[in-house]
């Protein structure tokens, strides 16, 4: 298998993840889009493990998933703190920090 | 030159299978109108991670994405889901306006990153003759040279905890 098909694939779904980012509205999906580029960059990094036959990609990885526990975690709570207040999350109304 | 024995088919027709869905179901959870149907799509997708990890030989990193990411973030979102909407079925307003943005910038940057990675490696061809990585190389890895970012990383996951659960408190 040639390396250049999972760097490819990883490279689409980032691109996917970048769009969701960008056009989502609801909170909730901007996160799921962030996945979406966590994932893309694992891929990256277990190709490359393979590539030069490492083991510090899969460390990488490893990390690179207990953040995005992490960071799912807490903007879900931040998502559900502007839902509380607010009874909406769509991005777009959040504009009080615009100058 | 590349002999027939060099590649391997069934790993990729396997590899076409598997990234074939992760795309769709990639563009399903930037596209869909359902939130419920695109956090389903985000599972597809998280689930051909986990096959694509296998056919890279990093089974580890596989368990641990089906665990941590299938079976705790997908209900982390499910829940996110389920508590900030009222009714099941179809939201009208879930994109804003800036798909004219939004498209160019993903078209743009897929070209240039697939130019860039198609002319540097084009035919590098993964090994295929050497082992898979063994748990005993991942964990020597993690408790002597990278300890200090696992400490860091012990840090991050226990003030994220703390911090959401000071955030969603209700009073």
């Amino acid at each position: 298998m040639l390396v250049t098909q999972f760097l490819i694939l990883s490279a689409v779904l980032f691109c996917t993840g970048v769009y969701g980012v960008i056009v989502r509205k609801n909170a909730v999906l901007v996160l799921m889009s962030i996945e979406l580029i966590l994932n893309s960059v694992n891929i990256n990094l277990l190709a490359f493990d393979r590539l030069n036959n490492s083991a510090h990609g899969n460390v990488f990885a490893l990390y690179v998933i207990a953040v995005a526990a992490a960071e799912v975690g807490v903007g879900l709570a931040m998502v559900l703190l502007i839902f509380r207040n607010r009874k909406t999350i769509a991005l777009d109304d959040l504009s009080e920090m615009k100058g | 030159m590349v002999l027939a024995s060099d590649v391997l088919v069934a790993q990729n027709i396997g590899f076409a299978i598997i990234a074939g869905v992760m795309v769709l179901g990639g563009i399903n959870v930037v596209t869909s109108k359902n939130v419920v149907r695109a956090a389903l799509s985000l599972v597809l997708v998280m689930a051909g991670a986990a096959a694509q990890y296998i056919l890279l030989a990093a089974e580890f990193v596989a368990v641990t994405q089906v665990l941590v990411y299938i079976g705790a973030v997908m209900v982390l979102i499910l829940f996110g889901v389920m508590l900030t909407r009222a009714k099941l079925g179809k939201d009208i307003e879930l994109n804003n306006k800036n798909i004219a943005v939004a498209a160019p910038v993903a078209l743009l940057l897929l070209g240039v990153m697939v130019y860039v990675l198609a002319k540097g490696f084009s035919d590098t061809k993964l090994p295929t003759d050497t082992p898979p990585v063994s748990n005993q190389s991942i964990s020597d890895l993690i408790f002597k040279p990278y300890l200090l970012p696992f400490w860091a990383l012990s840090f991050v996951l226990l003030a994220a905890v703390i911090g959401a659960i000071v955030l969603a408190r209700k009073d």
